[in-house]
């Protein structure tokens, strides 16, 4: 049984098409990676593929879900990182990742181990807005991965990082990991070496191999 | 679900604390609207009809304030989302959000009704606190209920500052009308708690029926 399976996904925002003619088959552990240039779709398709949106038309199984009327099997088997930490800013990072452990039912021993995994166990204390945007996604990362989901859904998740932090967050998000992973990202050589399974995007259809995605 | 809705009401009252956005703004809304009835009304003291108007009318703007702030954060900074994608039963961030507003309310009330009392009553409160005090929690309750149901319906929506006082007023008729009806005998120069128990009586039906429709209608409210 394969982890995704998309045939001809459709959404919409009223009369506008996000997403049109997406097909796509991942197996469980591989890694599709997701191209295209601004507009294109590639938020859309990981908030759907989250359940967060409802597809319009076509179909789209995740990890045995067929979407939309098995949404309710989603929650806590995904993790999600999209363009919003999804980490209150007022309050510390070891605090926001209590507060998530709480809600995944996750035993709070766990925060200390992944705070000391990212690096962030000297500011955990911190509020998450005294924090650079590098140590914010740090902690978005652990806010992902806390509950030891099957799907990652990955947009950009190197952004704000620098080379020493990437490295430490890889066994977490990066193929290590050993989760079936959908990736969005604008480095295009990078996101292609670790993907099994590339869709490429232009203004929410599937686009051509030799057709330029950001013009 | 008891465990999910004091995890998301433990964060929601120590995010108040920090960021201090709600009850001190609703507090001196109230504080400052009965400074301004007690100079426009000219009046040494009000009683009966009138007071229990003032105090209750006052006191349902100030929650409109509470109501708009309710799913701020979480709009702001992706705690729906968040929710969503945990599995939870989102019944429990419907009740974590009602206790929340619930008890921004009783916190402003200890402020508020002791100055209602300085700046408007000329009978004083004191003795009537006992038969105020129900009137008061069951009046909380259904601006709760509603407020938490209003407060969702609001927070995906653009004029969301225009939508919940639009939304939440009229919702809250009854409540204005049985807390007013209970609370004027209470502040009549001839005092005495006649009808008190029907008021109470009706204020309760309400709570019930809004508490149970909001929690089978929240599901759907968050739904994309």
């Amino acid at each position: 049984m394969a982890a995704i399976e998309l045939d001809g996904l459709e959404r919409r925002y009223g009369e506008r098409v996000a997403l049109a003619g997406v097909t796509a088959r991942v197996e469980a552990g591989q890694t599709l990676a997701v191209l295209g240039g601004n507009g294109a779709g590639k938020t859309t398709l990981l908030r759907v593929l989250a359940g967060l949106l409802r597809p319009h038309a076509g179909a789209a199984r995740v990890l045995d879900a067929k979407l939309p009327d098995e949404r309710w099997k989603l929650p806590g088997r995904v993790g999600y990182l999209g363009h919003e930490p999804l980490l209150y800013r007022e309050l510390s990072g070891r605090e926001n990742l209590h507060y998530h452990a709480r809600l995944h039912g996750v035993a709070v021993r766990r925060v200390p181990e992944l705070l000391a995994v990212i690096g962030m166990d000297r500011r955990a204390d911190d509020p998450v807005r005294e924090l650079s945007r590098g140590m914010v996604q740090r902690l978005a990362v652990a806010r992902a991965v806390l509950h030891e989901p099957d799907l990652l859904l990955l947009d950009e998740p190197r952004a704000n990082l620098d080379p020493a932090a990437a490295e430490l967050l890889e066994p977490l998000i990066g193929r290590a990991s050993g989760r079936t992973r959908v990736l969005v990202s604008h480095d295009v050589s990078g996101t292609l070496a670790e993907s099994d399974v590339v869709l490429r995007l232009k203004q929410g259809r599937p686009a051509a191999e030799d057709e330029d995605l950001y013009r | 679900m008891i465990g999910v809705t004091r995890t998301i009401l433990a964060k929601d009252l120590l995010l108040e604390l920090r960021t201090k956005e709600s009850v001190p703004a609703m507090t001196l809304f109230t504080l400052t609207v009965y400074v301004l009835f007690h100079f426009g009304l000219d009046r040494d003291s009000l009683d009966g009809e009138l007071a229990a108007g003032v105090l209750w009318v006052t006191l349902l703007l100030a929650a409109v304030i509470g109501v708009a702030r309710l799913f701020a954060t979480e709009r702001e900074e992706g705690g729906i989302d968040a929710l969503l994608l945990a599995p939870v039963d989102r019944t429990a961030l419907f009740l974590a959000k009602a206790s929340g507003l619930f008890l921004f309310l009783v916190a402003v009330e200890i402020v508020a009704v002791p100055a209602f009392d300085l700046l408007l009553l000329g009978p004083g409160l004191g003795g009537t606190m006992p038969e105020l005090l129900p009137v008061l929690l069951l009046g909380n309750l259904g601006i709760a209920a509603v407020g938490a149901l209003v407060a969702a319906l609001a927070a995906e929506t653009r004029a969301r500052e225009l939508i919940v006082p639009l939304l939440l007023l009229p919702l809250l008729v009854p409540v204005l009308i049985a807390c007013a009806q209970a609370t004027e005998p209470l502040l009549r120069q001839d005092q005495g708690p006649e009808d008190l128990g029907r008021w109470l009586g009706l204020l309760t039906l309400y709570d019930v029926v809004f508490v149970l429709l909001s929690v089978a209608v929240f599901d759907y409210l968050l739904e994309d």
